[in-house]
C-alpha cells in the first residue's frame, strides 16, 4: 500500500512541478464552456437545452488531452520497468497513476463545471447534478482511458490510435452523465442515470487496472 | 557473474528475459527450484534489476527518486539510510537538486544509490560501470563487493575487467 502512496504523491509532485500539463486540459475545458455560450447568444432556452451535452464533451475531451502522457514518461526513462518488477503487483500500482490522473485532470473539471455551468442558465438543482454525474463520471474516463493509453503505448501516431480506441468506450458516460442533467431539467429526476453512471465506475475500477497492467507488460516486452 | 560479449549478441536481452521483462521462447528459469513463470512474487522480491534507463525522474531531486523507487520495489527507506547511500556514491550536496541539471555520470549514481539500499540478493546490471569516472567506479566495486560478502549474488554485463572477490565466473556469449 505504501507503493500505492508513493506513485499517487510522486504523480502530484510532478504535476506541480511541471504545472503546464494540468494547465492546459483545464483551460481547455474552461475555454470550450466559456465559448459555447458567446457563440449562440442569449437564448437560455437554447442554453439549458445544450448545456448538459456540452459540459459532457467539453470535460470528456479534456480528460483526453492529458491520457498520452500518463504512461509515456514512465515508459521513456525506465520507471514502468521497475514498477513491472515490482513485488507489489502491478495493477496496484496502475492503479495509483490512474487515481493520480483523475485528481489532476478529473477533479479540476468536477469542481468547475457548477461555475461554468451558470453561464447555461442551470437551476441549482440541475448544477448539483452536473457536479455529482461528472464526479461519477470522470474516474470512468480516467479508468478507460488507462487502458487505451496502456495499449498505444510505443506505437508511432499513438495518441490517434488512441483517441479512435478509447472515444467510443467513452459514449456510455456520456450518455448516462449529460442524460443525469437533462432528466434533471426536465423534472424526470437523474437517480436512474446517476445508478447507472455509479455502475459503471465500479466495472471499470475493477477491470481497467487489471487489463491495463497486462498490456503494460505487453507494452514493456518489445 | 560476469557477462561478456559483443556488441549486440543479446547480453541485454538475456538479462531482461531472466528479470522476467521480455517472454521466453523456450526453456524455463527458476529461482530456488521454483518456476519463475508461476511464482513471479518470490522472485521479484529478490532480484534487483538496473538496465540502461535509470529510471530517475527529472523534475525530482536524487533523494525523491530513490525513496519513491525504494517503495515501488516495497522496501522502507528511513531518511537518513537514504542520504548515507546518496553520500556514498558522492551526491552529497546534490540531494536536492533537479536530477535534470545532473550530469551524466552523476544520473548514473544517483540510480546506482538504489542498489545500496535494496534488500535483494540478487542484483543484475546491465552495463553498471558505464560512465561513471574512477572514483565512482571503485565505489561501485565496493557496493558489490560488498553485496557478494553478504551472500549476494551479481550479474553483471561490462566491457570493462571487474575486480570482484568471491566465486566469480565469467560467460561469454556470442552470436
Amino acid at each position: 500500500m505504501s507503493a500505492f502512496v508513493a506513485i499517487v504523491k510522486r504523480d502530484l509532485v510532478l504535476a506541480f512541478r511541471r504545472k503546464n500539463e494540468v494547465i492546459t486540459s483545464v483551460f481547455f475545458f474552461v475555454v470550450v464552456a466559456a465559448l459555447f455560450p458567446l457563440g449562440i447568444g442569449p437564448e437560455l432556452n437554447t442554453l439549458r437545452l445544450v448545456a448538459p451535452g456540452i459540459l459532457w464533451v467539453g470535460a470528456l475531451l479534456a480528460s483526453m488531452l492529458s491520457l498520452g502522457r500518463m504512461f509515456a514518461t514512465d515508459y521513456a526513462d525506465g520507471t514502468l520497468e521497475q514498477m513491472a518488477l515490482s513485488p507489489n503487483s502491478l495493477s496496484l500500482l496502475v492503479g495509483a497513476k490512474i487515481l493520480a490522473h483523475w485528481l489532476l485532470s478529473g477533479l479540476p473539471l468536477v469542481l468547475l463545471a457548477p461555475i461554468l455551468g451558470l453561464q447555461f442558465d442551470l437551476s441549482t438543482n440541475a448544477l448539483w447534478v452536473l457536479t455529482l454525474s461528472l464526479l461519477l463520471g470522470t474516474p470512468v474516463l480516467s479508468l478507460i482511458g488507462a487502458v487505451g493509453a496502456a495499449l498505444t503505448l510505443g506505437v508511432r501516431g499513438g495518441d490517434v490510435l488512441l483517441s479512435l480506441l478509447v472515444l467510443p468506450l467513452y459514449v456510455p458516460a456520456l450518455v448516462f452523465g449529460a442524460g443525469a442533467v437533462q432528466a434533471e431539467i426536465s423534472g424526470l429526476g437523474a437517480s436512474a442515470h446517476l445508478s447507472v453512471l455509479a455502475a459503471l465506475v465500479l466495472v471499470a475500477a475493477v477491470f481497467s487496472p487489471w487489463a491495463s497492467a497486462a498490456s503494460l507488460r505487453i507494452a514493456l516486452e518489445s | 557473474m560476469h557477462l561478456e560479449g559483443g556488441n549486440g549478441v543479446g547480453k541485454t536481452s538475456l538479462l531482461r528475459i531472466l528479470c522476467g521483462l521480455s517472454a521466453l521462447e523456450q526453456g524455463a528459469i527458476t529461482w530456488k527450484n521454483q518456476s519463475v513463470a508461476q511464482n513471479p512474487d518470490d522472485f521479484r522480491l529478490d532480484v534487483a534489476y538496473l538496465g540502461h534507463q535509470l529510471a530517475l525522474k527529472e523534475d525530482l531531486s536524487p533523494l525523491e527518486n530513490l525513496r519513491v523507487s525504494a517503495a515501488i520495489s516495497g522496501q522502507q527507506l528511513p531518511s537518513a539510510e537514504a542520504l548515507a547511500a546518496l553520500s556514498q556514491l558522492g551526491l552529497r550536496g546534490r540531494e536536492h537538486l533537479p536530477v535534470r541539471v545532473l550530469s551524466q555520470g552523476q544520473k548514473r549514481r544517483a540510480a546506482l544509490a538504489r542498489l545500496i539500499i535494496s534488500k535483494a540478493k540478487f542484483w543484475i546490471l546491465d552495463e553498471p560501470f558505464v560512465a561513471l569516472d574512477l572514483a565512482a567506479q571503485q565505489v561501485l566495486s565496493g557496493v558489490l563487493n560488498t553485496h557478494l560478502n553478504n551472500q549476494g549474488m551479481v550479474l553483471l554485463t561490462s566491457h570493462q575487467t571487474v575486480a570482484l572477490q568471491g566465486d566469480g565466473r565469467s560467460y561469454r556469449l556470442s552470436a
